[in-house]
């Protein structure tokens, strides 16, 4: 069964995944994004497949399956809008975009806004801190970010996404789908010199460098040529 | 020896090369003296990289604050015994402590001091192979160090015989899945073997027993990124900012309450009124109320803190821990239990369930601060607070159940009269009532 679904493509990536480690069951959660790239949920055929690839139990990848909030158990939509609704990012308008985002869709936590994987269709989800915290409220689609955001350019944005249209993330590649992103994370990048451009700071990011070029704030100066090693210490 | 000076209120070290144009691509890294540092430690002996190191003063950057050179001498070398397995360097790159955010602007914009920091480190401790363990949700991170990785082989830096000099290195960036406790090192060391991440009991420590058993070096990313800059620069260089037993200099991430938030590189040390100044004050003047020093799981400061230098010493002398330097600043209209309450739904979603203080306990602190600020909380709830939080803390495996704790005794400590004013100003609840509702709603 998992034959049809995981076709030779899939199966020579796996392939080439699990040679990258020293120890063939280290390629586990890499590979669980791999199937979920190719059905957009990891499925019980999905646990089956990295089972069988990595000689496992079904029992040992479900274990792990499960204990990760990265790998849906249920289909996902086109989209995975991801709104941080930790203390910092809930205190700037992070909880007004979520109860929002809810609101307009009509879905909960992990739930799909549109037949899942059809075009236009949005797992909403609240996350915990995304790790962008100067640049809150964030949010993600597909983990590309958004940042800076309020509770009316969070419902533009889930608007032009249900009409299908790919709104330029603020830091991060130009939007794909939540497969294709899932295929990256599981290590294989079909087209990295393609996604590994796009904006990735913002001005925020800047402010220290910046302040310091304007002022003429330098670290002290290092030597003109790397100093020479130090000896070691007599051993008693 | 160059005089003691007093550095620039600001030293952009690892933030020097962020304004670049592609300042990712490997082209800008060389132009920028990157390698440089590689070809100089390949030309000595690795125990001198760990000296060099050790002299430095270089401190873990990943919360913890553990020596670096320390770390790196407890790995067994020889060729005989323990020192004869296979050795393994960790990054630790799943960020994700409330409010740091230090790492993934690194790796995005600098990959390659990173990835230079992992090639001289695997020399001096002696691995040919390192695994990059970045987190999930910080995809374009991945792309950068994957590209890295790719440019860093196809010139030499990696691969076999590096360089001539008969060193062999491989490097896998590796995408984690979505699990705040994998930034635990044992956890992360589980979760990269493929398994859940849940801390392991220590000892045996990674430096031992690491990655398949074996000994293992894990280090947080801006710490590694440090080395090739410390290479270059030498010990006394390195030790030109920042204190005697905190030396160089750390990115501080502002944010919250204030006008210009964002990456702040000053050497360790410098206090929130700098801080503050330089990210322009609080925002729109409101005055400051709580923030943390270094993430959610370093206690609370207050304004009366404002003063306290922010290196290892100085955050731990005023109550608190320097953690991660992720300054998240809040302003007086935010409400001290609401922002706790937000905190502890986070460590209980976060707590891996292998220990039983940490697990249950998150869980009954969520529903007695979440019924707190719905307006029903009792007046035994303080003391009862305090009390699962002296049966969390030091009661399991990893910090994670000790860091639960710190918003929470700290909020108490300093606002204690704002959790007894928002008890009463609601009507008492009768427990039997309220152990009902909870038991009806889990049924």
């Amino acid at each position: 069964m998992s034959d049809e679904i995981f076709d030779e493509v899939t199966r020579q990536r796996t392939k080439e995944i699990i040679s990258r480690y020293p120890q063939s069951r280290s390629a586990l959660l890499p590979l669980l994004h791999l199937v979920q790239s190719v059905e957009g949920h990891v499925s019980q055929d999905g646990i089956r497949y990295c089972a069988e690839a990595l000689e496992l139990s079904t029992a040992e990848v479900s274990a792990v399956a499960t204990f990760y909030t990265m790998y849906k158990r249920r289909p996902c939509g086109e989209h995975l809008v991801s709104v941080c609704t930790n203390t910092l990012c809930a205190v700037l308008g992070g909880d007004d975009i979520y109860a929002r985002l809810k609101e307009k869709l009509g879905v909960g936590h992990e739930e799909t806004a549109g037949e899942p994987g059809s075009p236009g269709s949005i797992t909403l989800e609240h996350a915990e801190c995304l790790a962008a915290c100067d640049l809150g409220p964030v949010l993600q689609v597909n983990y590309e970010y958004y940042d800076n955001q309020t509770v009316e350019s969070a419902e533009q944005l889930v608007e032009a996404l249900q009409r299908g249209e790919k709104p330029a993330p603020t830091r991060g590649a130009p939007l794909t789908d939540f497969k294709t992103v899932e295929l990256e994370l599981s290590g294989i990048f079909p087209d990295l010199e393609r996604s590994v451009e796009g904006p990735s700071t913002a001005v925020e990011t800047m402010r220290g460098a910046q302040l310091a070029s304007e002022r003429g704030w330098l670290a002290p100066a290092m030597p003109d040529s790397p100093p020479a090693f130090p000896d070691l210490p007599e051993k008693s | 020896m160059t005089a003691p000076v007093t550095p620039d209120p600001l030293t952009p070290v690892l933030t020097r090369r962020w304004q670049s144009p592609r300042s990712w691509a490997i082209e800008t890294y060389e132009q920028l003296e990157g390698y440089q540092a590689l070809r100089h430690a390949l030309t000595t002996h690795p125990d001198r990289i760990i000296q060099l190191v050790k002299d430095s003063g270089l401190r873990g950057r990943g919360g913890a604050g553990f020596p670096t050179g320390m770390k790196w001498g407890f790995i067994p070398q020889g060729a005989t015994g323990p020192g004869a397995k296979p050795k393994y360097l960790v990054i630790n790159a799943d960020e994700g402590e409330p409010g740091t955010c230090k790492d993934i602007p690194t790796m995005m914009a600098d990959p390659h001091s990173l990835v230079e920091g992992c090639i001289i480190t695997s020399f001096a401790i002696r691995a040919n192979f390192c695994a990059i363990y970045v987190r999930g949700e910080a995809l374009h991170c991945i792309r950068r160090m994957r590209k890295a990785v790719e440019e860093a082989y196809a010139k030499g830096y990696l691969g076999k015989d590096i360089l001539g000099s008969g060193f062999d290195l491989d490097i896998v960036v590796h995408a984690g899945a979505g699990a705040y406790i994998c930034g635990e090192e044992t956890a992360l060391l589980d979760s990269l073997e493929g398994r859940r991440g849940q801390p392991r009991l220590k000892p045996p420590f990674p430096a031992t027993s690491g990655l398949y058993a074996s000994p293992t070096v894990v280090n947080n990313v801006e710490t590694i990124a440090s080395v090739p800059a410390i290479v270059m620069g030498g010990s006394a260089w390195f030790r030109a900012m920042g204190s005697e037993k905190s030396p160089g200099p750390k990115i501080y991430s502002i944010s919250g309450h204030v006008e210009k938030p964002g990456q702040y590189e000053a050497p360790l040390g410098i206090t929130l009124r700098q801080l503050l100044e330089l990210a322009g004050g609080m925002k729109d003047g409101v005055p400051l109320k709580f923030w943390t020093p270094g993430g959610s799981s370093t206690p609370l400061f207050t304004a009366e803190h404002l003063d306290v230098p922010l290196d290892f010493e100085g955050a731990a002398a005023a109550g608190s821990m320097l953690g991660t330097t992720a300054v998240q600043i809040f302003n007086e209209t935010v409400s001290v239990p609401w922002a706790v309450m937000k905190w502890t739904e986070f460590y209980k979603h976060e707590s891996c369930g292998k220990c039983t203080p940490c697990r249950e306990g998150t869980y009954w602190l969520v529903q007695i601060l979440e019924r707190m600020v719905a307006g029903e909380g009792t007046e035994a709830d303080v003391e009862t607070m305090l009390d699962i939080c002296d049966n969390i803390l030091g009661r399991s495996f990893c910090a994670l159940g000790d860091g639960a704790t710190s918003p929470i005794t700290s909020a108490i400590k300093y606002f204690r009269q704002e959790f007894l004013d928002l008890i009463a100003a609601q009507p008492a609840v009768q427990r039997p009532e309220q152990l009902a509702e909870l038991t009806g709603a889990t049924a």
